[in-house]
């Protein structure tokens, strides 16, 4: 195995040079440009980072780091082949994955009704925005201690964590959202005959629809990253129990495992917003030219 | 004021009486009168400063009336402001229709970006529009509602020069054809004249000048009434023959 992983090594970086001299023969000259440029552009980003790994590999093979510290990237996939084989890893993603779910939804919801209730009438901001303010600027995960006091070590507070890390960013980008609304749009649909819910509906919250969309995506990185403090308190099931396991046995290979799922579900999840972007934000001027 | 109220459809001609309009110290309107004959078309010019936006915001139903002012608004009215207004998360159309009631809404609006030569465009995004195509798109929108009074706040000040020629000659057309009663708040004395029956200069909170406009249609700057009609309207304004030209 690791004979291949160095046999593979020229081949991304030998590629774009291959095709330039192959490419014009082949292809007409209005057909050339883009071609070269998406081969170029985008398989040039990833011979880096594959450096990396080679780098990491050979380090390994070579003895200079030894398994304690890192496992070989070669060893990190035998284990992943393992922990899939066995239903391990699908096991404890599960269970994580719920956990993000239900605090992420709860927590947007908590954020966004808040947002619509202090974005949309004086009374709600006077009652809702004041504490919402104060509490935004105090870490959240320096609740934990009092978390595990109230809801004990199960899943309540793990995913109440989730949740709280969810709730800030959704409510501060909506309330913003809203209170940005353009006066003169507004004006403009009045004279137009739309009453307040249509004024809410055509006019107030798809103006807002992109900054909320800025703080699900914060949202969603917020709930990751609760979830990986979440996961530390005394779980049994869970990527974050799968590392802390790991280290118990000073499997280096199943910690590097657990963080490129962790890695993998916030890149997931970042490109599922951004499908959501593309489509409820067709309207944009910057994803026109896209 | 619920500017779609059917009480107020009664009349067709606007009558305004007593408007009085002050912002803190600052008289803007100072008991003002104002009549308007139905499916007239009107110019109000004046200094900026002088009171012309706050008038047609109070037309518009954008602002109370105060309550010892009389109005006799014709209704329904719609607005075209200085610039588009065009909900940018709307395609044309659904901006056109935005308010309009019933199934046949759609149809409505379509019909109207035909008329101001945008049926291409309904389907466009409005950032994807030029200026003068989305000032159009406003106009369809104004119009789609059948507004017996029709207020143009500077529409076409942000617009190039050949823009606003076309978008002049459109106007008319759109007047002609559906007979509204129709005030342009202005500050450019030539598209008064070459637009309006009447051209009204606000100055000090009132009607300071009130001038008929009987020059025949189509109307061109080099006519031998036109330039005579400018100088007056220039001196009205406080704006001598040497700034003038």
């Amino acid at each position: 195995m690791p004979d291949t992983q160095v046999a593979a090594a020229p081949r991304p970086l030998a590629a774009p040079r291959a095709s330039a001299t192959t490419s014009p023969a082949r292809l007409p000259a209005t057909a050339r440009k883009p071609r070269h440029k998406l081969l170029g552009g985008r398989w040039r980003r990833f011979v880096s980072p594959l450096l990396l790994v080679l780098l990491w590999q050979a380090a390994s093979m070579a003895g200079l780091i030894s398994p304690r510290t890192l496992a070989a990237p070669t060893t990190v996939l035998a284990s992943t082949w393992e922990l899939i084989e066995t239903g391990e890893l699908p096991y404890h993603l599960l269970v994580s994955l719920g956990r993000v779910l239900t605090g992420f939804t709860l927590g947007v919801t908590t954020g966004a009704a808040l947002a619509l209730a202090a974005g949309l009438s004086r009374l709600g901001e006077e009652v809702v925005d004041a504490p919402m303010q104060m509490l935004r600027t105090m870490p959240f995960l320096a609740l934990v201690p009092l978390f595990i006091l109230w809801f004990g070590i199960g899943e309540t507070p793990k995913i109440a964590l989730v949740a709280l890390g969810a709730t800030f960013p959704v409510y501060l980008t909506l309330f913003a959202g809203i209170r940005g609304t353009d006066p003169k749009l507004a004006e403009a649909a009045k004279v137009f005959g739309l009453d307040r819910r249509g004024l809410i509906r055509h006019v107030i919250l798809p103006g807002a629809l992109p900054s909320a969309l800025v703080g699900l995506r914060y949202a969603l990185g917020s709930a990751w990253l609760s979830l990986v403090i979440a996961e530390q308190i005394n779980a049994t099931a869970g990527i974050g129990f799968l590392i802390n396991d790991a280290r118990e046995f000073l499997r280096t290979d199943v910690i590097v495992v657990g963080l490129v799922v962790y890695a993998l579900l916030g890149l997931g999840a970042d490109a599922l917003v951004r499908l959501v972007e593309r489509r409820a934000l067709a309207w944009r001027p910057g994803l026109l030219k896209a | 004021m619920d500017i779609h109220a059917p009480a107020l459809a009664t009349h067709d001609a606007l009558r305004v009486r007593n408007l009085t309009r002050r912002f803190g110290e600052n008289t803007v309107l100072d008991a003002l009168n104002l009549d308007l004959a139905p499916g007239s078309f009107t110019a109000l010019l004046g200094r900026s400063g002088s009171g012309k936006t706050t008038l047609l915001r109070t037309l518009a139903g954008l602002d109370d009336a105060p309550p010892d002012a009389r109005l006799d608004l014709p209704r329904p009215a719609a607005v075209v402001f200085q610039e588009p207004r065009l909900l940018p998360w709307k395609k044309i159309w659904q901006n056109v229709m935005l308010g309009l009631p019933g199934a046949g809404a759609r149809r409505r609006a379509e019909q109207a970006l035909a008329e101001v030569g945008l049926g291409h465009r309904q389907d466009a995004w409005p950032v994807t529009l030029s200026g003068g195509e989305a000032q159009r798109a406003a106009l369809a929108r104004a119009l789609v509602r059948e507004p017996r009074l029709l207020l143009l706040d500077e529409p076409f000040a942000a617009l190039d020069a050949l823009t606003r020629i076309r978008m002049h000659a459109l106007v008319l057309d759109l007047w002609r054809h559906h007979g509204p009663t129709t005030l342009i708040v202005t500050h450019d004395v030539d598209e008064a004249v070459l637009l309006a029956d009447r051209v009204l200069v606000l100055d000090g909170g009132r009607i300071a000048a009130d001038i008929p406009v009987d020059l025949p249609r189509p109307r061109a700057h080099a006519d031998a009434g036109f330039a005579a009609l400018r100088r007056r309207l220039l001196a009205e304004l406080g704006v001598g023959q040497e700034e003038a030209a």
